[in-house]
């Protein structure tokens, strides 16, 4: 139905910098605090106060345009971006306009199985505003300035991206190298990482643009998909029911899921930018950037493509694992510990992936650390437990039952690897199950399956797979 | 007159300032005799000369990225005309 029409959407995303304090000031930005008790003079903006600029976001700022192959501006200077709103205390926002640190980066997304290139324009330095607390006297809005002044990165794409799948996976994308990087937590539910998107449909073949609406503060990858698909119909069908799109800002309601006009932008863009008069032009030299880069913790395209060429995993796996830095390093642990790299991958991407997921926790969290799954692996590997059984194990190491060992101990889970034994057990089997041997030696294969369930039944599960299935063959085939 | 008054009106309005019809006409001439001065400057050739932000010839000095202030609230809000629960009141803003 929408097959003559394209999708044009560019994504600027705020990421919150990971510093113990403010871009301008000394307060604290530590989330939740008591309203108003991070928030000083020079966040009051009172009369009198000078910013100066905290140290640690140019080095933020550096790394994120060395992984994203960027231009690093070694001199950027602030602006202010002038409007009013009672959560702005200055009455601008100081940010980043001519030059701004970092330019004409790259990302490269992979949408089903494809790989592209998604360029960025830009990523700008600038404070976060307060917060508007709705409600909170009778005619009346709470401020609470301890955001105010906040280091924030608004990491902008080109309009490159055209599907609101494509707009997922590059914010995936960069969620995940934020973190990697170290220079913000991702934390989505606390604000530290939102997304403004830019929308806008044209007829296939058309050169132009069309004109756009911006989506502003989508809080979670699932809004951001359905925010922008909700806003491509709309789009469409406002054209071809003969109407135009307006640029403006639109915002996206999560529970009637549709996008509603916020404020026109004809006005409101006129923000008059200028140089900030009390902030000097910031320069970094070729030293700062090179130290910089010597910090670099190894990228996560470079480590999927080690994990597929030094340990031989597939590129899914390879890709699974490396989505966070936790789980590469957690996967990296195991593996150091003597570990068969395909079988360490299947229980990071498997079992452990599944309980994480199931109980909503961070790898960091996870119950089993990598020293226990690297113990139970050894224990598939010398042949004490099956991998089915160990599915067992795992589930005991995730209760708390102790390691490997002590819960094989516990629970009697050790493989029966005594031929003899089993030898004898499955003649009483054949011995009670004349009908079934006889069907099986008439032709009926599938009959196997049936003794195999029989010994495993005997032993619940504890015998060794494959000597079940040689010494069965032989005694059935007698 | 390279602004009318409607962009002065306009102009008035994004920096809150209330300017009376009176005076309107003023500022429009002012304004715009200034704008002319940066036209008859813009008629400069400034090929090769680094754009400038700051008169000062110097650069930004960093500071370390260390918490050093302390909570004080009490009295920064002791001048606002309203509070409540720690947050300045303000009139409703209706989004």
């Amino acid at each position: 139905m929408y097959s003559n029409w394209e999708t044009v959407i560019g994504l600027e995303i705020h990421a919150q910098l990971s510093t113990n304090s403010k871009l301008f000031s000394g307060s604290s930005i530590a989330y939740g605090a008591e309203p108003n008790t991070q928030a000083n003079e020079v966040d009051l903006a009172l009369p009198g106060t000078l910013p100066v600029l905290n140290k640690e976001v140019m080095n933020l700022a550096t790394r994120l345009g060395i992984a994203l192959n960027a231009t690093i501006n070694k001199r950027s200077v602030f602006e202010r971006k002038n409007y009013f709103y009672p959560d702005l205390p200055k009455g601008y926002q100081t940010s980043q306009l001519e030059l701004p640190i970092v330019e004409h980066g790259e990302l490269f997304i992979n949408v089903n199985g494809e790989e592209k290139r998604v360029g960025v324009t830009r990523a700008h330095l600038e404070e976060d505003a307060g917060k508007s607390i709705h409600g909170a006297a009778e005619g009346c809005t709470g401020i609470d300035l301890n955001r105010a002044g906040t280091p924030l990165l608004e990491i902008v794409s080109e309009p490159e991206l055209s599907s609101a799948a494509e707009a997922v996976a590059y914010m995936k994308k960069l969620h995940s190298l934020v973190q990697y990087i170290g220079i913000c937590d991702g934390n989505m539910q606390e604000g530290s990482f939102r997304c403004d998107a830019n929308v806008s449909v044209r007829s296939k073949g058309q050169e132009e643009l069309g004109t756009r609406a911006e989506i502003k503060n989508i809080n979670s990858f699932r809004f951001v998909e359905k925010a922008i698909n909700f806003e491509i119909e709309r789009q469409i069908d406002l054209i071809e029911d003969g109407g135009e799109v307006v640029q403006e800002t639109r915002l996206y309601d999560a529970d009637k899921n549709e996008t509603r006009s916020m404020r026109s932008k004809e006005e409101a863009n006129d923000y008059r930018y200028f140089p900030c008069p009390d902030l000097l032009p910031v320069v970094i030299d070729d030293a700062f950037i090179e130290a910089v880069r010597g910090d670099m913790p190894e990228l996560p395209d470079a480590k999927k493509a080690r994990f597929v060429g030094d340990f031989g995993l597939s590129d899914e796996d390879a890709a699974q694992l490396t989505n966070s830095r936790p789980m590469a390093d957690y996967f990296e642990a195991v593996v150091a510990d003597g570990i068969d790299p395909k079988m360490a991958a299947n229980w990071c991407n498997g079992e452990l992936a599944a309980w994480l997921n199931k109980e909503e926790k961070d790898v960091t969290e996870s119950p089993v650390s990598a020293e226990m799954l690297a113990g139970m692996c050894k224990r598939i590997a010398d042949n004490t437990i099956s991998n089915k059984i160990a599915k067992e194990v795992f589930e005991g190491m995730w209760n708390g039952e102790g390691d490997a060992d002590a819960v094989i101990e516990v629970k009697g889970l050790k493989q029966i690897t005594d031929t003899g034994a089993i030898e004898a057990m499955i003649d009483e089997i054949i011995a009670s199950n004349a009908g079934q041997v006889e069907q099986y030696r008439a032709g009926k294969e599938k009959v196997f399956g049936f003794f195999v369930g029989q010994v495993m039944k005997a032993t619940q599960g504890k015998a060794n797979p494959a000597q079940v299935n040689q010494i069965l063959k032989q005694k059935l085939t007698g | 007159m390279s602004l009318d008054s409607g962009a002065v009106k306009n102009i008035a309005h994004l920096a809150r300032i209330d300017v009376s019809e009176a005076d309107l006409e003023t500022y429009t001439k002012d304004l715009s005799n200034i704008l002319d001065m940066v036209d008859q400057m813009n008629a400069v050739d400034v090929t090769g000369v680094e754009p400038l932000s700051n008169a000062l010839d110097a650069t930004q000095r960093l500071r370390a990225d260390v918490v050093t202030e302390t909570n004080k609230r009490e009295a920064l809000q002791a001048n606002a005309p309203a509070t409540e629960d720690g947050c300045f009141l303000v009139p409703r803003v209706i989004e």
